[in-house]
């Protein structure tokens, strides 16, 4: 059993919750991720870790509730315990040759990027980030991105906060003016959703700026046991959980890792709904007494 | 008196086509008539052939003869003499291959059912004589073992029973490696397996869940002084062979296509066919399982107990499948096709990218090979097209690299296996190995005995240093 010693919601659906884990604490870098059980009946769920304190043995995830397993995770408090946390999984990330880079996050891929930017930064590089959300509502770690790089641009799907628009839109247009100066991004390192991660790739590529993505695909022991997390790197078949999760985004396969990450939706539903039953219910009638409340 | 039946007592079984619908266990064992019965077959052979067909050399007519008398506790006590884990080896070893392949009276009929044998004094003695074993005082040296397979279980128990203070890390949430994740319930239940847990823990084993060594331990801390996580004196490698293979054809990618870990281990461990579990498994309806081995005839028969119409498509022929013939003739009879003489050359798939069938050849066998196995050989414009919607690799495993990769001072052969003697000792100093993780895919009887040939290497290197 593994402890929550901290949990705090950090927008309308995104989480940062610390677990305390020693051994995973004591290994972890950045890149690298760990498995979580919420209980005996839960699916391991694999999650980037986004910063660790070995001292203390406590690692911390950020987290968008999307599926059940989230959900869950969201519903639990500080002092609770999980069942399950192991790790550090996949390799650390690499920074080595780079000097310029554009970090470009999408949605909670933010919670993944903000990192890795943070730890270019660290090591001296100069760091400019693209912050994509679907709206403000969901909008996270601002303060956190704009404290590691040079400039930070956020941008909205629907105009709600920064500039409304695609990250894509955004960074063709630095990567125009930086090719203008004459003083290209070496790096781009790119993590969210893989239609975006796909997008940005193809607009690099044009570019010529070697990038790197995070895949998180589904897996179940996160060890290379498995083979579901696979995917298909310049031809050859590699697995997310002991070849990457960081791979040169110029070679991945995109539109099958999209293909291959539908693969449980129909069933992630149905457990949804058999797990938050009673949770839906409860909103219903919290949300009735609220109205009654008004109504007085 | 012999008795000189030249059949062995037929074990009671689930009825197929009952048992190809539930997960329940499909032997169901001997009674004391019937292991009396058989029992009184065997000829106690004063050279007992029989035993030099056992991995770990488990004293057969001994413990046969002490069913005779009626003492079935004494009988798995004999057996335990040379075997850990006697419930379990007594459902799953290839007896045919091994013991039973020896015994005098295979000659002229069946061979003397030891395997049931076991099972039955086994289980007897579970339901009613067990006893938690008692932790011996400790001899103040410390073994940490890695992987908690039946390599890492034996080897634990003797050490343990030695009395050293043994610490077995595992990777996955619940011990037992591949008893526990590969082996399914019907063949092997799960609550066996945790009862052999749970007397490693009354030896006073520390079994550490949730932890990858190679992760967030290395060998070598393991062997240092660190407060925290140091302090062996040995480390024994029983990690097995966990890299699953896939036959290089294209397609592979396509959702649908499992490898039969990954599918087993949705099934075992994550109890993707019980409700209660989140573990989604997606629809299957017509499924091909690639390969005859023994896993993929347990992968055939989950596959057909989830409500789907198995085909097993196997490149060789009837006389060559690598399946114990017990597991092939189970699978037959629970209404699972097998296409032998067959190839799979590529996964089909409908527009979206799921599975729609498996592109095969047909094959004929040529010459045997340096094994003696016939080569299979494509005829050419055989091809034809199968309908399914998912397809299971079943091609074997390979070591896992993740602990090759931080330790590489310790020698390898081409195949990724850890280079091991016969008694498991490394090139590394105070590192032992054995099971899968030395030889490749194999038994569990052969890790078995390997762990417990390393747990005594490993007695006699700490007490000579």
């Amino acid at each position: 059993m593994f402890k929550i010693v901290k949990k705090e919601q950090l927008s309308d659906n995104m989480y940062r919750v610390t677990f305390h884990a020693p051994l995973v604490a004591r290994k972890a870098q950045p890149g690298q991720f760990l498995m979580f059980r919420v209980d005996e009946f839960g699916e391991r769920m694999p999650i980037t870790i986004s910063y660790y304190d070995r001292e203390a043995g406590d690692v911390t995830v950020i987290m968008q509730k999307v599926g059940s397993t989230t959900a869950l995770l969201a519903s639990m408090n500080e002092g609770d315990y999980v069942a399950d946390v192991v790790g550090p999984l996949g390799n650390p990330a690499e920074f080595d040759d780079m000097h310029k880079v554009i970090v470009v996050g999408g949605g909670s891929g933010c919670a993944i990027a903000w990192p890795q930017a943070k730890e270019a930064n660290a090591r001296g590089c100069e760091v400019d980030i693209i912050a994509g959300f679907r709206s403000k509502n969901i909008v996270v770690l601002e303060d956190e991105m704009r404290a590691c790089c040079r400039n930070l641009y956020m941008m909205t799907d629907d105009g709600t906060y920064g500039e409304k628009g695609f990250v894509t839109v955004k960074l063709k247009e630095l990567l125009e003016q930086a090719k203008a100066e004459g003083k290209q991004y070496d790096h781009c390192i790119c993590i969210g959703p893989l239609p975006m991660m796909k997008f940005v790739c193809e607009i690099t590529k044009e570019y010529g700026v070697a990038t790197m993505v995070d895949m998180n695909c589904i897996m179940i022991d996160g060890s290379g046991m498995c083979g579901g997390c696979r995917l298909t790197v310049d031809g050859k078949m590699k697995f997310t959980c002991v070849d990457g999760p960081e791979f040169d985004g110029h070679l991945v396969d995109f539109d099958e890792a999209i293909a291959r990450s539908k693969i449980y939706e129909e069933q992630e539903q149905k457990v949804f709904q058999r797990r938050h039953h009673y949770c839906n219910l409860q909103a219903m009638a919290d949300a009735e007494a609220a109205n009654r409340k008004e109504e007085q | 008196m012999a008795n000189m039946s030249p059949k062995k007592n037929a074990i009671p079984e689930q009825e197929p086509t009952v048992r190809n619908k539930n997960f329940d266990e499909v032997a169901l064992g001997y009674t004391v008539e019937l292991a009396l019965d058989e029992a009184a077959r065997c000829l106690h052979c004063k050279n007992p052939a029989c035993m030099t067909g056992c991995p770990v050399n488990v004293k057969i007519p001994d413990f046969i003869a002490l069913i005779c008398q009626q003492d079935f506790k004494g009988a798995y006590k004999k057996i335990l003499e040379d075997s850990s884990l006697p419930a379990i080896c007594g459902r799953v070893c290839p007896q045919e291959k091994q013991c039973e392949s020896k015994c005098v009276r295979g000659i002229k009929g069946e061979p003397v059912g030891i395997g049931r044998l076991e099972r039955f004094v086994a289980d007897w003695t579970m339901q009613n004589a067990d006893e938690m074993p008692e932790k011996v005082p400790s001899n103040g040296h410390r073994v940490a073992v890695i992987g908690s397979g039946p390599s890492g279980l034996a080897c634990a128990s003797d050490l343990a029973k030695l009395g050293y203070e043994v610490t077995v890390y595992e990777h996955f949430h619940k011990a037992g490696g591949v008893l526990a994740y590969g082996i399914p319930e019907f063949r092997l239940p799960k609550a066996l397996v945790q009862k052999e847990i749970d007397k490693l823990a009354a030896l006073g084993v520390n079994i550490v869940c949730d932890a990858t060594v190679g992760k967030c331990l290395t060998i070598d801390e393991l062997l240092s002084n660190d407060p925290d996580v140091g302090g062996y004196e040995a480390v024994f490698v029983g990690s097995g062979a966990g890299l699953p293979k896939f036959q290089k054809i294209p397609g592979l990618s396509y959702c649908g296509v499992f490898s039969a870990n990954e599918f087993l281990t949705r099934i075992n461990l994550m109890h993707a066919y019980d409700e209660r579990y989140d573990t989604p498994l997606m629809p299957i309806h017509k499924v091909a399982v690639v390969g005859a081995g023994n896993v993929a005839m347990d992968a055939a028969r989950c596959a057909k107990r989830l409500g789907a119409d198995v085909t097993v498509v196997y490149r060789r022929g009837e006389e060559e499948i690598p399946a114990r013939k017990e597991e092939y003739e189970h699978a037959k009879e629970e209404e699972i096709n097998f296409h032998l003489l067959c190839n799979p050359v590529e996964v089909l798939a409908d527009e979206k990218g799921w599975v729609r069938g498996l592109k095969c050849i047909q094959m004929e066998l040529g010459e045997p090979d340096e094994k003696g196995r016939r080569k299979p050989i494509e005829v050419p414009g055989s091809e034809f097209e199968m309908e399914c919607d998912s397809v299971i690799m079943a091609l074997g495993t390979s070591p896992n690299p993740l602990l090759r990769k931080v330790t590489p001072d310790m020698e390898y052969n081409e195949k990724g296996g850890i280079v091991a003697d016969e008694n498991g000792v490394t090139t590394k100093p105070g590192v032992f190995a054995g099971g899968d993780a030395v030889t490749g895919s194999a038994t569990v009887i052969k890790a078995m005995g390997a762990g417990k040939k390393a747990a005594a290497a490993i007695d006699k290197y700490i007490k000579s240093k």
